[in-house]
């Protein structure tokens, strides 16, 4: 297993090089800082100070040449709107889209695997049909959309929940609540038709015939074994959380990862966006790493 | 000699009924009807739209601005209020559907067209060459596409058609891993070695043989996706690195009524509204297709229309 996890972290490592290459030369692209930041009418003499402090009036190799010597210290520069290195800025807002992603998830796979698991124990049932309405309309309604309508109904005009910002528990209620929709309807379906498949094989009829009861044959002996294709969807969309909830960060001002990533996209703020990339890869690498493992240790015919 | 090997057309004449047609097992299904009704009225409005009502979703009228919806005195075109310019919001739905659906579609097409034939020839073809072409779809899921959009739509002007490239190159891993494990087992079938011993060329084999076996799953996934394109084109106007005004699209819209979410709801609701519903539409569609191109699943839905009719 130690040879698995050391040839999956060499290629990884690799990809990962490749994706901030590409990032830093393509990101080079979109145009000049010094036209972003300064007056219209600023002179050239100063557009000049302004590249040359901040090391972009070097030709793009030399550049280059110093990104990798940095990168291998985990200095990516400092951040050109804050003023502070921008490894650091992305720290900071790295454990809120840590926890938005972390909570959702959780309440996104209890909630999925209960309604799931009912849908199966009788196809075409009342719980059947909840849960493809359910997933039908959650992969059908668009995320920001969600986000304004619930904004209206529940901040507006009921006023229960703050509409936007941080700093009370309320305040977390509206970003999950939304996050929540997409990966439940999705996860939703894969917990049920790995559910329905599993409840019909031997070691179910095996259980039954002893004598179990219906509850535990479902929970116990046909969960477990279900739970594989689940846990690779729902390490998929947990991917996507941790990319940045970018559209629901932004329309709830949440300073996460999302909002931070495409508002340096937008302010051609590179050495963020690189360590922001950096970082969110090396976090969605080792989650990957985790959930090989948990194969391994759901299923003891999986070995590496 | 050869008729026994090739391909069983005339079977229809040994069945003693005929296989109902898609047409009645399409009105069979309440679900999938009302989607294509409701489908064929969007591609209508993409289609005329502009004409018709292009000039009513860009009068502007000061005096009529934030109209509320279902009141009938300003005229039925203001049945779902107006906007903040005093535009009616029924017109410019309408006109906006051109630029939603032609973005979608091109893309779609555009992605499944290049993404189809990547995964025929990495499924037909050796390892190393397979290989390439795979990595090749690593390195494109790997790619924030918020970056790629935004790098894309710098560089260009955000117009249409680079708005379908950006959305065509995040998509085409999807087509390309499908349609790669379906040639994959297609491949070992026997009517392929058929193929092969009898002298046919690997594009022969590949486009005559294989083609027709996986254009059924890439339809599916197609109108899947053709929901899913939607959702993101949506996504990248609202955060304004999409298409931009004075053109119009459903999400763009969504996003111009955001700052007026206190005082007129209906602003960003209908836009909204209409996506959920296309989306919902194309989803239901989908799954109809998928059971209707399956042949093993087939009968379950010429079942349900001979139950529907004794």
């Amino acid at each position: 297993m130690g040879r698995f996890v050391l040839r999956r972290s060499l290629f990884s490592l690799f990809s990962l090089f490749g994706l901030l290459v590409l990032v830093f030369f393509l990101s080079r692209l979109t145009g000049d800082p010094a036209a972003l930041y300064l007056p219209v009418d600023a002179p050239e003499s100063v557009r000049q100070a302004f590249r040359e402090a901040r090391g972009l009036d070097a030709p793009l190799l030399a550049q280059f040449g110093d990104f990798l010597v940095n990168l291998v210290q985990f200095d990516f520069g400092d951040s050109l709107r804050r003023q502070r290195p921008a490894f650091d800025v992305v720290i900071e807002a790295f454990p809120w889209t840590l926890a938005l992603a972390g909570i959702t998830m959780a309440l996104v796979l209890v909630a999925a695997i209960v309604l799931g698991a009912l849908a199966a124990m009788k196809v075409g049932g009342i719980f059947d049909r909840i849960s493809s309405v359910i997933s039908l309309t959650a992969a059908s309604a668009p995320d920001f959309w969600i986000a304004l309508m619930a904004i209206f109904i529940f901040a507006v005009a009921l006023g229960w929940v703050p509409t936007s910002g941080t700093g009370t528990p309320w305040h977390w209620i509206l970003p999950i609540g939304v996050l929540f929709v997409r990966p439940f309807g999705l996860i939703l379906q894969v917990v049920r038709s790995s559910m329905i498949t599993a409840l019909s094989s031997a070691y179910v009829k095996t259980a039954r015939a002893k004598g179990v009861r219906q509850r535990a044959i479902t929970f116990v002996h046909a969960l477990r074994n279900a739970m594989l294709p689940v846990i690779t969807v729902a390490g998929d969309q947990a991917a996507g959380l941790l990319n940045g909830a970018v559209v629901v960060e932004t329309v709830f001002g949440f300073p996460g990862i999302g909002k931070l990533m495409i508002d340096s996209i937008l302010q051609r703020d590179f050495a963020v966006v690189l360590a922001a990339i950096m970082l969110t890869s090396l976090a969605i690498f080792l989650m990957n790493l985790l959930i090989d493992l948990t194969y391994a240790f759901l299923d003891p015919r999986i070995r590496y | 000699m050869t008729q026994s090997i090739g391909p069983a057309t005339g079977t229809a004449d040994e069945t003693p009924t005929r296989p109902p047609g898609l047409l009645s097992l399409l009105l069979a299904d309440k679900f999938a009807t009302a989607a294509v009704v409701f489908l064929t009225l969007v591609v209508f409005s993409a289609v005329f739209g502009p004409a018709l009502l292009g000039d009513a979703a860009s009068k502007v009228a000061f005096r009529g601005r934030n109209i509320a919806p279902f009141q009938f005195e300003h005229g039925w075109l203001m049945i779902l209020g107006s906007d903040s310019l005093g535009r009616s919001i029924l017109a410019r739905i309408v006109v906006a559907a051109q630029n939603t659906m032609l973005v979608a579609f091109l893309t779609v097409v555009s992605a499944g067209l290049i993404g189809g034939t990547l995964g025929l020839i990495a499924g037909y073809s050796r390892k190393l060459m397979s290989d390439v072409i795979l990595r090749l779809a690593d390195v494109i899921m790997s790619f924030p596409s918020l970056l790629l959009a935004v790098i894309v739509l710098y560089m260009l002007e955000p117009a249409v058609g680079n708005l379908v490239l950006v959305l065509a190159i995040t998509r085409i891993p999807i087509y390309l891993r499908t349609t790669r494990a379906e040639v994959l087992e297609i491949r070992e079938r026997m009517f392929v070695q058929a193929a092969k011993v009898m002298g046919a060329s690997n594009m022969r084999i590949t486009f005559v043989h294989i083609l027709p076996m996986v254009l059924p799953t890439l339809l599916t996934i197609a109108t899947l996706d053709f929901a899913f394109v939607m959702l993101a084109e949506s996504s990248l106007s609202f955060l304004g690195i999409g298409i931009q005004p004075p053109e119009i699209t459903w999400g763009l819209m969504v996003a111009q009524g955001r700052p007026y979410m206190n005082q007129a709801w209906w602003l960003s609701f209908w836009p909204g509204l209409t996506i959920v519903l296309t989306t919902m539409s194309l989803n239901l569609l989908s799954n109809w297709l998928r059971t209707v191109l399956d042949p093993t699943q087939r009968w379950r839905l010429e079942q349900r229309k001979e139950a529907a009719n004794g």
